[in-house]
């Protein structure tokens, strides 16, 4: 069996909000200075999920495909270092400011390069943009099933079952293989990559493929291909101003706060 | 331009159309009057009957009918189907789904399908009075910002609406409407089967429909001391939340989980305890009237939103909190 994971690189989204800086001219967000880019949450549970199934079903092979500018071949790493067996990164200047259509295509031409593939994980949104449509869209390219938010996938032969999340428990539901599924964080938490797992995802080598490499439709990527673009990005402004309920000890600020939601009639 | 008309993708729980489409109703049916364009309905499931008739009162002028047994519960590769096939008959200007269950899977295989341009879990919808576009809002990076954004020329130009933040319909029986089945539906699409759903129990009040809902947050400590909490939400009727680090614990199931990942709430009182408020967990109870905050650190975020607040271990604030409250509610 051979799984591809699709993982991203993102600003760290546990950055106080405090913290939180755009540039609205851009349109870009800003990441504070000295804190490291990430591998999106969701995408991190997928490859945990992954390295569960290839425990389960010796033979498994896990491999961790990323795209975007940079030093992005750390999240590769990342994956490695957690248990994946190979790592691409997808990078060129063409790829730059797709959206998630382009970012699709993208990820099904280097899918259609690796070749044999039986299951493709996505997050269920990447924790940056949240766009949440990659994975849906990019198994509507590859004209295979996709199975969306699951928790836990268990091999049968050629199917799969997947549990998925909904709102008041879970379904689960056969899939065929091939198809994408994409992950959620009710997969519980990831594990912790091994002193050995890190050591050896630092000797892999992990190609970079290009355009070219993929043979990328021009017309299908970068901002022009784009359907939807982004006018603003704004902070939200709150016009609510705490009002903070100080007494000798907390008892009596407790008795205090109990004596207005009365007053005030809030309960 | 060829695209005309407004698409909702309809909703339908326990046999009624559900609160997400009464919302995707009543933004539709104001978009619809700003184009000057019709308002377009799709429902789907089996044995609709009177429902058809439900969506003309509140504001469908066209209600597309896919009745069918394999449509009785949400099936992705179905409801897919069904609903490209409608679109590509009627070739809306707009598609509207609800960032729900369902909403959340459809709404992107539809787009990956048509090549539409979509945006998810939108807080506002407007149209561009020059341009004409649909003008879509939506929260990114975790709530801490909000986009604006536009398709200028992908066809249909969609959206899922995030519930409870548009003003639902507003029921007239007067109205009129068509009603237009819809046929052929193709079993052979389905590839992926629904073997068994399971619903968590959950014990008391839905969290989605409490007054008033208590949250915590990593700052409780362990589970048990979820028990303050539970005994505080009883006294008001309300429900238990969480922060998502609190359910990664283990302390409470996942399905107590408030936020952009999990529940959206809008109670009277939300009473957020031990919680840092990430804009992520901030995203699924902004719509409360009233916020509480208590937290010891006086700097945490969720000050920001909070009405009221007390800077303070939760374990000397709560339970005299809901020593009082009893005494003044006489229980
Ligand atoms: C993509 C994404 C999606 C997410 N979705 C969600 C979501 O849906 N819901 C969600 O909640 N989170 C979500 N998160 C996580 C979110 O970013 C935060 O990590 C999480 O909400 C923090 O939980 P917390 O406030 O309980 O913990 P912390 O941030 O650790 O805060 C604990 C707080 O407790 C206070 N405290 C400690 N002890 C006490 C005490 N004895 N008395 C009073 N106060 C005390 C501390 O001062 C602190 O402020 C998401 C994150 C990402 C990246
Ligand atoms: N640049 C990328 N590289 C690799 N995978 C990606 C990329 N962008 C999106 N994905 C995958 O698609 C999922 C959903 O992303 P999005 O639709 O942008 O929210 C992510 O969780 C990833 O699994």
């Amino acid at each position: 069996m051979h799984i591809i994971v699709c993982v991203k690189q993102i600003p760290d989204p546990e950055v106080p909000p405090a913290k939180f800086k755009i540039d609205p001219d851009t349109k870009k967000v800003m990441p504070p200075p000295g804190l490291p880019p990430v591998i999106s949450v969701f995408d991190e549970r997928a490859v945990e999920l992954a390295c569960r199934i290839k425990e389960k079903n010796p033979g498994t092979k896990i491999t961790a495909i990323t795209m975007g500018p940079g030093k992005v071949s750390d999240v590769v790493k990342h994956a490695l270092a957690m248990g994946a067996d190979e790592g691409i990164v997808l990078q060129d200047k063409a790829f730059e400011d797709s959206d998630s259509f382009g970012n699709a295509h993208i990820l099904a031409k280097a899918i259609q390069k690796i070749g044999s593939y039986d299951l493709i994980l996505c997050g269920r949104q990447a924790a940056d943009w949240d766009i949440g449509q990659t994975g849906s869209i990019l198994a509507e390219t590859l004209g295979i099933p996709v199975v969306t938010v699951a928790k836990d996938i268990e091999v049968a032969g050629d199917k799969i079952k997947v549990s998925r999340v909904m709102e008041d428990g879970y379904e689960v539901v056969e899939a065929p293989l091939p198809c994408v599924v994409t992950v959620s964080n009710e997969v519980g938490l990831p594990r912790l990559p091994s002193g050995m797992g890190i050591i050896q995802a630092a000797r892999k080598q992990v190609p970079a493929w290009t355009a070219a490499d993929i043979g990328a439709d021009p017309a299908k990527i970068g901002p022009a291909a784009a359907h939807s673009e982004i006018t603003s990005l704004f902070i939200p402004t709150r016009d609510t101003t705490c009002e903070v309920i100080t007494a000798d000890t907390l008892a009596e600020a407790a008795v205090k706060l109990a004596l207005k939601l009365r007053e005030t009639k809030v309960v | 331009m060829s695209n005309q008309g407004i698409l909702v993708c309809g909703e339908i729980a326990e046999g009624k159309l559900a609160p997400i489409t009464l919302e995707l109703l009543g933004i539709g049916r104001k978009l619809a009057n700003d184009l000057g364009q019709e308002l377009n309905i799709l429902l789907m499931g089996s044995g609709i009957g009177n429902l058809a008739q439900e969506a003309i009162a509140f504001g469908a002028d066209k209600v597309h009918v896919a009745d069918n047994a394999l449509l009785q519960e949400y099936n992705s590769d179905a409801y897919t189907a069904v609903a490209a096939k409608l679109c590509q008959k009627i070739s809306p200007d707009i598609v509207l789904l609800g960032q729900t269950d369902g909403g959340r899977d459809l709404a992107p295989r539809l787009a990956g399908r048509l090549g539409g341009g979509l945006a998810m879990d939108c807080l506002e919808l407007s149209i561009d009075p020059s341009t004409k576009l649909l003008v879509q809002t939506r929260p990114v990076f975790g709530g801490n910002a909000n986009a604006r954004i536009v398709s200028k020329a992908a066809r249909p130009q969609m959206a899922t609406i995030r519930s409870k933040t548009m003003a639902p319909a507003v029921r007239d029986d007067s109205r009129k409407g068509q009603v237009i089945p819809v046929e052929d539906i193709d079993a052979s699409t389905v590839k992926v089967k629904v073997l068994e759903r399971v619903k968590e129990k959950t014990e008391g009040v839905k969290l989605e429909d409490a007054e008033v809902v208590v949250s915590g947050g990593r700052g409780i400590g362990n589970a048990q001391n979820f028990q303050v909490l539970r005994d505080l939400a009883n006294l008001l009727n309300g429900a238990v939340g969480a922060t998502r680090a609190a359910c990664e614990e283990g302390w409470i199931p996942m399905t107590h989980q408030v936020g952009q990942t999990g529940k959206i709430v809008s109670p009277k009182l939300y009473i957020a305890v031990a919680l840092s408020g990430a804009m992520q967990h901030i995203a699924g109870c902004s719509g409360s009237k009233c916020v509480i905050a208590v937290n010891k650190d006086g700097g945490a975020n969720i000050f920001k939103i909070a009405t009221y607040g007390i800077v303070g271990d939760y374990k000397e604030v709560i339970p005299a909190l809901s020593q009082k409250l009893k005494e003044l509610l006489g229980k």
